[in-house]
């Protein structure tokens, strides 16, 4: 017996699905603004921050980025309790992204930092800059445009791995999907229907940043 | 690719492209059988292979060994033994033994599956094989002595599991369900009181009192008396026969009561 698709009983749960979207995007939008401002400091106290702050920052970086996402989650929201801190799951999920992001797009926009030619700092000191406003009005937003792609790219896949947040029953989208397949057991058309989502969500996203980037960098160097 | 005059209208490419639309449609074509037969098929390979919980002490559980162990497994191995074949365990989840049942990776599904009607639909169930009800369970001090006392609670339970199923329909609009994929993380959500009460098992109840967990959880309401089934694909009448007969065996000599004394440290129930 071949079969039988039925993905119209994947729509009597729109109204979860819809939820689980705006959840991820919910999720995607705190963690990618607030991550990226944790990445600008993070870049900034590696590069010229003091010696302290530099080992500090770098103990962290070197944390997040060689341990799994997941267990990064489940010791905010499984973990913390013990110690005291109990967050709900939307905060605790944040928290995790913002964590991560912030960690690997350290490294990111630091490599933009380190491919500005030091003339550029160099020019605003002589221009009697604090070496804080030469890193904000000189260095940061051309730092920013070398490594906008690849920033965009580590964005989006902290938007995919946000899934990874269903597992503490976030109810972003996996979940969504989880819950409808353990209703009405389609998972064929459960997951390739919500695989069609994240990739539209990710065509999306793409798009918005490369939007961003447009409107930031519009000036362009003659 | 249209044919010009320098590429012919059955070029070499256009040849393979052809030839291979033409066996794929003759593959689609084939007739399938018209009935699977699950216990032929587990005769002739030899071989029984059982969905196991692998996170649901006294049920199914990994001991320190790292082989798994528990009331499940031992059913799985009897039934394996009867049959004259050898065992493969396939350690599943609540969320997805069903997918591996419906896609043919298992044969059986014996993981305190409850039954119900949506189960139904799509599984076939054989007698019941072990006791077992669902309940809600919580701290001492907290006050809830029915479902409309979980408003304005929150309330963990495993996604999938008979207790979510049940739980949704009686639970109030304004109390919390929240959903983990497995029985660990439902544990460790109420352990670490990211939900105040917990709905699962009497089983996983008894273990943490036994284990005397931090937050001893004590019986609130029932949710459901939901003995245990052992789960198999439907239209598989040679096999469901084969599964009922081996259980009604091992209730008569007994086997089937030392392994719930075993496990459950309680004999099995007269009207099982």
């Amino acid at each position: 017996m071949a079969y039988q698709f039925d993905f119209l009983s994947v729509l009597d749960y729109t109204d979860v699905l819809l939820k689980g979207i705006a959840v991820t995007a919910q999720l995607t939008l705190t963690g990618g603004v607030l991550g990226v401002a944790v990445a600008i400091f993070g870049a900034w106290a590696r590069t010229q921050g003091p010696a302290w702050l530099r080992a500090i920052v770098g103990a962290y970086v070197e944390m997040i980025r060689n341990t799994p996402f997941l267990i990064q989650l489940f010791f905010i929201f499984f973990g913390l309790p013990s110690l005291g801190v109990q967050l709900p799951e939307m905060v605790a999920a944040s928290l995790a992204m913002v964590i991560n992001l912030g960690a690997y797009s350290t490294e990111i926009i630091r490599a933009g930092l380190a491919a500005t030619p030091r003339g550029q700092f160099e020019a605003g000191a002589s221009l009697a800059m604090s070496p804080l406003q030469v890193f904000r009005h000189v260095v940061l937003r051309p730092a920013l445009q070398k490594i906008w792609p690849a920033l965009s790219s580590q964005i989006v896949i902290v938007m995919l791995g946000s899934a990874v947040c269903s597992q503490i029953a976030a109810q972003d989208l996996t979940y969504a999907a989880n819950f409808i397949q353990g209703r009405n057991f389609r998972a064929f058309e459960v997951y390739l229907v919500s695989t069609v989502i994240y990739l539209l969500l990710a065509l999306l996203l793409r798009q918005l940043l490369r939007g961003v980037g447009r409107q930031l960098f519009a000036r362009r160097a003659r | 690719m249209t044919p010009t005059p320098s590429t012919p209208l059955f070029s070499k490419a256009r040849r393979a492209l052809l030839l291979g639309l033409f066996a794929s449609v003759c593959v689609a074509a084939l007739p399938r059988p018209a009935q699977a037969d699950t216990l032929a098929d587990i005769t002739k390979a030899g071989v029984l292979r059982v969905a196991v919980p692998q996170d649901f002490p006294p049920f199914g559980s990994i001991g320190a060994d790292m082989a798994p162990q528990g009331l499940d497994i031992d059913v799985a191995a009897l039934m394996a033994k009867r049959m004259g074949v050898k065992l493969q365990l396939v350690p599943v989840s609540s969320t997805n033994r069903v997918p591996y049942l419906q896609t043919r990776k298992v044969d059986l599904i014996i993981s305190s599956l409850g039954k119900n009607p949506e189960r139904e639909k799509v599984l076939d169930f054989s007698e019941a094989y072990a006791p077992f009800y669902n309940g809600v369970f919580g701290p001492a001090d907290m006050p809830v002595k029915s479902a409309a006392d979980l408003a304005g609670k929150t309330v963990g339970v495993t996604r999938g599991a008979v207790e979510d199923l049940e739980l949704s329909k009686i639970a109030p609009a304004n109390a919390t369900i929240k959903r983990y994929e497995d029985n660990n993380a439902t544990i460790s959500a109420f352990l670490s009181g990211q939900v105040q009460l917990i709905a699962t098992g009497n089983v996983v109840a008894a273990a943490l009192i036994a284990k005397h967990a931090p937050k001893a959880p004590e019986t609130k309401f029932l949710i459901k008396n939901s003995p245990c089934f052992i789960g198999m694909n439907k239209d598989e009448p040679a096999l469901q026969a084969k599964v009922n007969a081996i259980l009604a065996e091992a209730k008569k000599d007994g086997a089937l009561n030392s392994l719930s004394i075993k496990w459950l440290l309680r004999p099995l129930p007269a009207q099982l």
